[in-house]
């Protein structure tokens, strides 16, 4: 007898046909473009289209990736996201990523590390074997998401460009290209988008680079073709299509900070306890989840990471270095 | 044309007509949301869009006396008052919709809220201040005011106009998205302009 044991991330067969029906027609063209573009990745896809390519990964082995919150629906996640590079309001990335081209794509490493160079994604998807992590997204803005991602720990990169004693911070840079992300010509933050990671944090495992979510490639308004995953932080210092990673000295100046320092810090660590200056940070709505007039859920000390990740800030006043 | 547009204006269903257009958001609003058409937070879709509509009653409210003035069609002013009483019930819904669907009723925590941020402080003056204008919206209160005094009272709204605009512009002041209250701040600009220079000419 054949058991078919479904993936974390697939939701039960009562939930199919709404996700095909919500759909964006637009990221089914952007994923048909992108596997026309990759005769490799196009072998992986399901037949009938309308999906973007599968990128299966194992379930993490790594403490605290897999959550047990009920996954948000794809078509939220698809269609509810901050990425400005597209457009500021959140409904903008969906509409408008079709022009990313996310293949042929490169990442340049940089600095204070032993093997610098020009990085392409075939060899970054290699790299490490893809893990499937279902990661808490808490947005500065006080709604949060569950999100099943597929890739793997960002320090399987670091590790392999070896960072010298000097490199006490990796700051990520993402694409900024005027003819595919029309968002870059408003004034709205200084391009590129620059974010910015101690190397500690870097190194911590439960930092991943993720190339896909739901058993997919990353669609393009969730950052295609890779990004960062900081659960533990607010999603803004997650950077989204990544094409510089440099190991440096000094502390980066990420692009939030530089527009509003006295409401982006460095850190940016998800805490109740530390209010943004126009709101508080103490609850949080789930996307999908909550009703309409259900009261926000409490928000958790590291976003519910803290046996993970809370030793990296042991000693630091975290009012101060928010 | 003149003619024919003030006929229009005084007919008796055209209070009944802006009456309806007035309601049209609010019930386009409602209609999402129980078809849940209001993207994946449809809490915060719910309370932005009727503070847009607030500032635009608002800012409809305020560009009567210019148009009346200088498209000679002194049959508008009869519809001042509904759209005056309309961006008050926007604005009321608006401070409900934050109050339920945002802070789920906790007056501890929407005091809390009001006194900690200057957004939300703006924004609740700006309602605050409206209230005594709505609450002499009816002719009875201008006889029992008189009024020379009910003007002088009903002036206010020039001020909780640019309250209401810093409290959109504060809003959007952390994501450096200055592009629809710029739009709002050129035409309050402009409506408020107006008033400046007519009564720099008349003196």
């Amino acid at each position: 007898m054949l058991i078919k044991v479904p993936a974390l991330h697939e939701p039960p067969a009562s939930e199919i046909t709404p996700r095909r029906v919500y759909l964006n027609r637009r990221t089914a063209l952007a994923g048909l473009g992108l596997a026309a573009a990759s005769p490799l990745v196009l072998s992986q896809a399901a037949p009938g289209g309308g999906k973007l390519p599968k990128l299966p990964g194992t379930h993490s082995a790594v403490p605290g990736a897999m959550v047990m919150d009920k996954i948000t629906s794809y078509a939220d996640a698809t269609s509810y996201n901050n990425f400005y590079e597209f457009g500021t309001d959140k409904s903008d990335p969906a509409a408008n990523a079709h022009t990313l081209k996310p293949r042929p794509w490169t990442v340049s490493i940089e600095g204070e590390c032993a093997k610098p160079g020009r990085y392409d994604l075939d060899a970054l998807l290699k790299l490490a074997p893809m893990e499937e992590r279902v990661y808490r997204l808490r947005c500065v803005e006080g709604w949060s998401m569950v999100i099943p991602w597929v890739g793997y720990s960002l320090s399987e990169i670091i590790k392999k460009v070896e960072p010298t004693s000097k490199a006490k911070y990796v700051e990520f840079t993402s694409l900024a290209d005027k003819a595919q992300m029309p968002g870059v010509r408003s004034g709205v933050l200084y391009w590129p988008y620059v974010e910015g990671l101690r190397i500690d944090e870097a190194m911590h495992p439960l930092a991943l680079m993720a190339f896909g979510m739901y058993g997919e490639v990353l669609p393009n308004q969730n950052g295609a073709p890779l990004r960062l995953v900081l659960p533990w932080k607010y999603g803004f210092k997650s950077a989204k299509s990544i094409v510089k990673i440099r190991f440096v000295e000094k502390e980066p100046m990420s692009s939030w900070t530089k527009a509003a320092q006295q409401e982006y810090g460095f850190y940016s660590n998800v805490n109740p306890n530390v209010a943004h200056p126009r709101w508080s940070q103490a609850t949080e709505r789930r996307i999908g989840e909550d009703g309409l007039f259900a009261k926000k859920r409490p928000t958790l000390m590291f976003n519910g990471y803290e046996a993970q990740v809370g030793q990296l800030y042991a000693g630091m006043d975290l009012k101060r270095y928010y | 044309m003149k003619a024919a547009l003030t006929r229009a204006l005084l007919h008796q269903a055209a209070k009944v007509v802006l009456f309806l257009l007035c309601l049209g958001p609010l019930a386009w609003l409602v209609y999402g949301a129980f078809t849940n058409q209001l993207g994946a937070n449809p809490a915060e879709a719910l309370i932005r869009r009727l503070g847009d509509w607030t500032l635009r009653g608002l800012w409809l409210t305020l560009a009567i006396t210019p148009l009346r003035e200088l498209a000679g069609l002194a049959a508008l002013a009869r519809f001042r008052r509904m759209l005056g009483v309309f961006s008050f019930s926007y604005a009321t819904l608006h401070l409900l919709a934050y109050g339920w669907l945002d802070q789920g009723l906790d007056l501890a925590v929407i005091a809390t809220d009001i006194a900690k941020r200057p957004f939300i402080l703006m924004g609740f003056t700006a309602w605050v201040l409206m209230l005594p204008l709505f609450a002499t919206s009816l002719n009875k209160a201008i006889k029992a005011l008189g009024a020379k005094r009910w003007q002088t009272l009903h002036k206010a709204v020039y001020v909780i106009a640019v309250i209401a605009l810093m409290h959109f512009i504060w809003m959007r002041a952390g994501k450096h998205n200055f592009a629809e209250p710029a739009v709002y701040g050129v035409i309050l600009a402009a409506l408020l302009g107006w008033r400046v220079y007519r009564r720099l000419r008349t003196k």
